[in-house]
């Protein structure tokens, strides 16, 4: 970042090589995507198993870092309570900038099966934390993990840390809050937000 | 042992606990006030109750009820022991000098009901944030932020 803002003062009248590093910056953030494990609950079995062998999270350059200090991306699985939710915002306010929220499985999307009758949970990470993915499922397979990841991989590509200089490309990545497209479509299946409803379903 | 002989075993040691015991449950429940609650759990701890396996309360409406669990290892029996405490002040004698094991059972109890403890040690919330308003399993419990699950499901 300090270094596109400084080619950014100092090549003002150049934008072409600044796009150019900007771009270079924004892919290589994107491929190696570590991620801090915020495992509450049953979904950080899921999260432990997509790191192993068999699904071998580390071929996708994203690699499990219990410490808010070393990581990019913050993969909340699990409920969270009211009583936990501090500490998840403390950790995540430890993480350095740029910092990614990665909602897995129903409670941390909404509150799941407690979204009802429950005076101690809260209704979905999303109530005190930036969300960029939610991953849907109770809980979800380590492939649908991964897919948000990449996912997410597609948001750090388009979205530029240099401050007023972002991409202009597509993006690929539903926002929260955007409609729920229902199509067949594939190409415009790729952005059917996964996002609460207004009645909390995920 | 089985609760005919644990019946007469605390008949003949201690003939004062004897009408209080009765085996509605299918297990031995001994129900007594709530200021002598104390002295009981003394005396069984006499007879050889020397494990206090659960401390919890149930919301009766009108009153809560305290409900101890305590087992033997001596005369392979377990036991309830159960009072009735006023709604307008729930407040009962600590276990903590008898069965240490009371602490935390004691403070789960006082955090879910607000049942004071006298002598407890360190009374105060275990399970929700300290600066929470009201005793959540209080069947007149309310909080604002509880969404009600709809009649369709």
């Amino acid at each position: 970042m300090a270094l596109v803002d400084r080619l950014g003062k100092a090549l003002t009248s150049a934008p072409l090589l600044l796009t150019s590093v900007d771009a270079l910056a924004d892919w290589s953030r994107g491929q190696s995507l570590w991620a801090m494990p915020m495992g509450t609950a049953c979904c950080a079995m899921e999260l432990i198993a997509a790191s192993f062998s068999k699904f071998d999270f580390d071929r996708l350059g994203t690699f499990p870092r219990p410490d808010p200090r070393h990581t990019d991306v913050m993969i909340v699985a699990g409920t969270i309570t009211r009583k936990m939710a501090p500490a998840v915002k403390r950790l995540y306010e430890q993480m350095p900038d740029p910092k990614y929220v990665v909602a897995m499985g129903n409670c941390a999307v909404s509150g799941g099966i407690f979204f009802y009758d429950t005076y101690s949970v809260v209704r979905g990470v999303d109530e005190f934390l930036p969300v960029d993915v939610y991953i849907a499922g109770c809980p979800p397979r380590p492939e649908s993990l991964q897919d948000g990841v990449l996912r997410l991989r597609e948001l750090v590509h388009t979205r530029s840390i240099a401050e007023g200089r972002s991409y202009d490309r597509e993006l690929l990545l539903p926002r929260p809050g955007d409609e729920r497209a229902g199509t067949t479509d594939t190409a415009a299946r790729r952005s059917i937000p996964v996002v609460p409803t207004e009645d909390g379903d995920a | 042992m089985n609760i005919e002989e644990l019946r007469e075993h605390l008949c003949e040691r201690y003939p004062l606990l004897c009408p209080l015991f009765s085996t509605e449950y299918g297990d031995g429940v001994l129900t007594v006030d709530f200021d002598i609650v104390h002295d009981a759990a003394a005396d069984l701890k006499t007879l050889g109750f020397d494990r206090l396996g659960m401390v919890t309360a149930v919301d009766r409406g009108e009153f809560f009820e305290m409900v101890y669990r305590l087992t033997s290892r001596e005369i392979r029996a377990g036991l309830f022991l159960k009072c009735a405490l006023p709604r307008s002040a729930p407040k009962v004698a600590s276990m903590f000098d008898l069965w240490p094991a009371a602490d935390w059972q004691e403070r789960e109890v006082f955090d879910m009901f607000g049942i004071e403890f006298e002598g407890h040690p360190d009374l105060r919330r275990i399970l929700m944030p300290d600066d929470w308003d009201g005793y959540p399993l209080r069947k007149d419990y309310k909080d604002d932020r509880v969404v009600k699950r709809p009649d369709y499901i």
